[in-house]
């Protein structure tokens, strides 16, 4: 059967080497973002190698007005459904203490904005009893630290928000996958100092996509962030919190 | 963060640079940076010398702005963004039967890197320059796109191809793939006994793809020895190659000593046997020979290499000839040595290619060989040949003297698009490309 992705925040780097590698495989891609016109870019290449749909849809996790044509759009494609989310905003913690209005911005797009988008799209994927849920976490959700707790906690709700879905679709034969990256060499990452274990793009999309066929519920990539994260989370909170990690 | 102070070098790494690098992802990005201030683009850095460095300065790495952005199944027609690599681009259109017109000697070079250097591959001869199937460019300029082509902004177009990036970033080309019978190569492979035989065999070669490996060592009856490899495209089935071993660390100095390459050239020209064979290989094994080895550059120790290439015309062959000699002498070399016949075709201002024989030969960076290298350079002018700028990190701007005739054309349209040398590289103020 034909499978589709939707791919929520299409533009960001690791989306972009998702949709490719998807197109690869002859999975179809419909790409949701703010950039229309770099996702025309991205739709072409993605048909170029092998994607029999290859469409862009504008999508802003902040305006839900904008959830309601892709949705009317997956429940028109044939065959089986399913919907990666790599959005996600990560101000300086400096910027959010100076400015706290920041936060709600951050929480639409890392965590209130893909969960009701993908809460509406649940029943069509339940209906198909198809289907894979990619949802790309982070590492910074499993502890609240210093250096960007607003980010962290934001991606910790959608780590709980995930586990519940993966709980709820599974009964249908839907699979939900919770990517939990460390620090990827992205536009994002670019220039900035001393980021332990920086992973290349490719190798982040060659993990997820084998989290997605081995049915994975919890992905770290690089596999390193696992014991580290292990590590990290078992250290007391009367310690931690005197930490600068 | 737009930009990231680091270090970096050429593939050859005897030239360093440091300096800030911006690496955006979309169109607008590029845009928003060369309204801010305009910087030199850079590639995958496979240049040998300096062409690809901007020490002190600001660079733009084009690498993650490499997607397909149209490709027509019936003539083959591509749209490309420049950051593309070569290697990628074969791995996805010759499963069904197209391939890159030209391919250099790694499949890791850029779209963009092998139009500035209008690279040319084993099947110059018949098909020419990589710049001989682009059909169009776009640039991006600060107040955004700008499309140049035979026909349109002709002098920006030929001055663009084969022109070291000094008219701005390219964004994105329109290449004409090459029609391929199947995806794995047909290679026959002959021992040749010495130089005379060698270019008697390269002019008389009919294949579509023809290329010599010389032993740059042997010396006397056996000067000129080598290995003719001859192929062609072909339908069947064959393991695709294993990719990915790594150099983990810089070899210590005595890898590359004379009786080391000595011995393994030897025993690298009896692996042929000496009637010779017929192989069956996947395609990327015979274009890309060395990209099984990534950062095999280290293996020359933490100071590096030179690549010496030059073409020469046919006439001037004796003259290639005491050129060969010379290194032979010299004992310098590495096992890393082409020769090749050159076809007449090249598409731009200053286009490497001539109609003539081209001799590429790697040197671990050692004082001698680099004395040696500046004399082959003087050899090449006398010869009234041309250095490759892809290659060269030695040459001083009076070495270049008569070599690149259609200079003064470049430096007029170079000089229109940008009157302020925005785009100077280490290797356009080594030399001096940009003054008159």
């Amino acid at each position: 059967m034909p499978q589709t992705w939707i791919i929520l925040g299409a533009t960001s780097t690791i989306a972009r080497g998702f949709a490719r590698d998807a197109a690869g495989r002859g999975d179809g891609v419909v790409l949701a973002g703010r950039d229309v016109d770099d996702m025309k870019a991205t739709a072409a290449d993605c048909a170029a190698r092998g994607a029999p749909v290859a469409e862009v849809i504008a999508f802003d996790a902040r305006d839900p007005a904008s959830f309601e044509p892709i949705l009317k759009r997956a429940a028109k494609i044939e065959g089986t459904i399913s919907a990666a989310v790599f959005v996600g905003s990560m101000p300086p913690q400096e910027d959010i203490d100076a400015d706290p209005s920041l936060i709600d911005g951050v929480i639409a797009d890392s965590y209130t904005g893909p969960a009701r988008f993908l809460t509406a799209l649940a029943p069509i994927m339940e209906e198909r009893r198809s289907g894979t849920i990619v949802g790309v976490g982070s590492v910074a959700g499993d502890r609240g630290r210093l250096g960007n707790y607003v980010y962290g906690s934001a991606k910790a709700g959608f780590h709980a928000y995930l586990s519940g879905l993966r709980n709820r679709l599974g009964r249908s034969g839907v699979h939900v996958v919770t990517v939990k990256p460390g620090t990827v060499d992205t536009a994002m990452t670019w220039g900035l100092d001393k980021l332990p274990f920086l992973a290349p793009p490719e190798k982040v999309v060659g993990d997820i996509m084998k989290a997605v066929d081995k049915k994975k519920d919890v992905l770290y990539t690089p596999f390193i962030w696992w014991p580290v994260m292990t590590i990290i989370k078992l250290i007391p909170e009367r310690i931690f919190k005197k930490m600068q990690i | 963060m737009t930009w990231k102070t680091m270090d970096y070098t050429g593939w050859g790494r005897v030239h360093r640079a440091n300096g800030d690098v911006a690496r955006p992802e979309r169109a607008s990005a590029l845009k928003a940076l060369l309204a801010d201030a305009p910087a030199p683009a850079i590639g995958m850095r496979r240049s040998y010398g300096d062409a690809c460095l901007n020490d002190g300065g600001r660079a733009i790495d084009m690498t993650r702005m490499d997607r397909v952005l149209s490709f027509d199944v019936e003539s083959g027609l591509l749209h490309v963004e420049a950051g593309a690599q070569i290697g990628a681009l074969l791995k996805i259109f010759a499963p069904s039967g197209w391939l890159p017109p030209v391919m250099p000697g790694t499949g890791f070079a850029t779209i963009g890197g092998a139009i500035a250097m209008d690279v040319h591959g084993k099947n110059h001869h018949g098909a020419g320059s990589f710049g001989c199937h682009v059909s169009e460019l776009t640039l991006m300029t600060p107040k955004g796109p700008k499309v140049a082509s035979a026909e349109k902004n002709a002098n920006l177009f030929k001055a663009t191809i084969g022109g070291l990036g000094q008219t701005g970033p390219i964004l994105s080309a329109k290449v004409q793939m090459l029609k391929a019978k199947g995806d794995v190569m047909v290679v026959t492979e002959r021992r040749v006994d010495g130089w005379d035989e060698f270019l008697g065999l390269l002019d008389r070669s009919d294949a579509t793809y023809t290329v010599g490996w010389i032993d740059a060592t042997a010396r006397g009856d056996q000067l000129g020895r080598g290995i003719l490899e001859e192929a062609e495209t072909g339908g069947g089935l064959v393991p695709a190659a294993k990719r990915g071993k790594r150099i983990p660390m810089d070899a210590p100095g005595f890898t590359l000593s004379p009786a080391v390459v000595r011995t393994f050239n030897a025993a690298y020209w009896r692996r042929v046997p000496e009637a010779g064979r017929t192989v069956v290989k996947p395609i990327d094994d015979f274009f890309f020979p060395l990209d099984k080895i990534h950062d095999w550059n280290r293996l020359y120790g933490k100071s590096g290499f030179h690549q010496f290439q030059c073409v020469v015309p046919i006439a001037a062959a004796d003259k290639l000839r005491a050129m060969l000699d010379r290194i032979a002498g010299s004992g310098l070399a590495s096992p890393l040595a082409v020769l090749k016949r050159m076809g007449p075709g090249r598409a731009g201002f200053m286009s490497f290619p001539m109609e003539g024989y081209t001799l590429a030969v790697d040197f671990p960076n050692r004082t001698a060989a680099e004395r040696l290298i500046k004399e082959l350079e003087k050899a090449t002018a006398e010869a009234e040949g041309r250095i490759y700028f892809a290659k060269d990190s030695l040459a001083s701007a009076g070495d270049l003297s008569g070599m690149y005739d259609e200079h003064a054309q470049w430096l007029k349209a170079v000089k229109a698009i940008d009157p302020d040398g925005a785009y100077e590289t280490d290797l356009t103020r080594r030399l001096k490309l940009r003054s008159a």
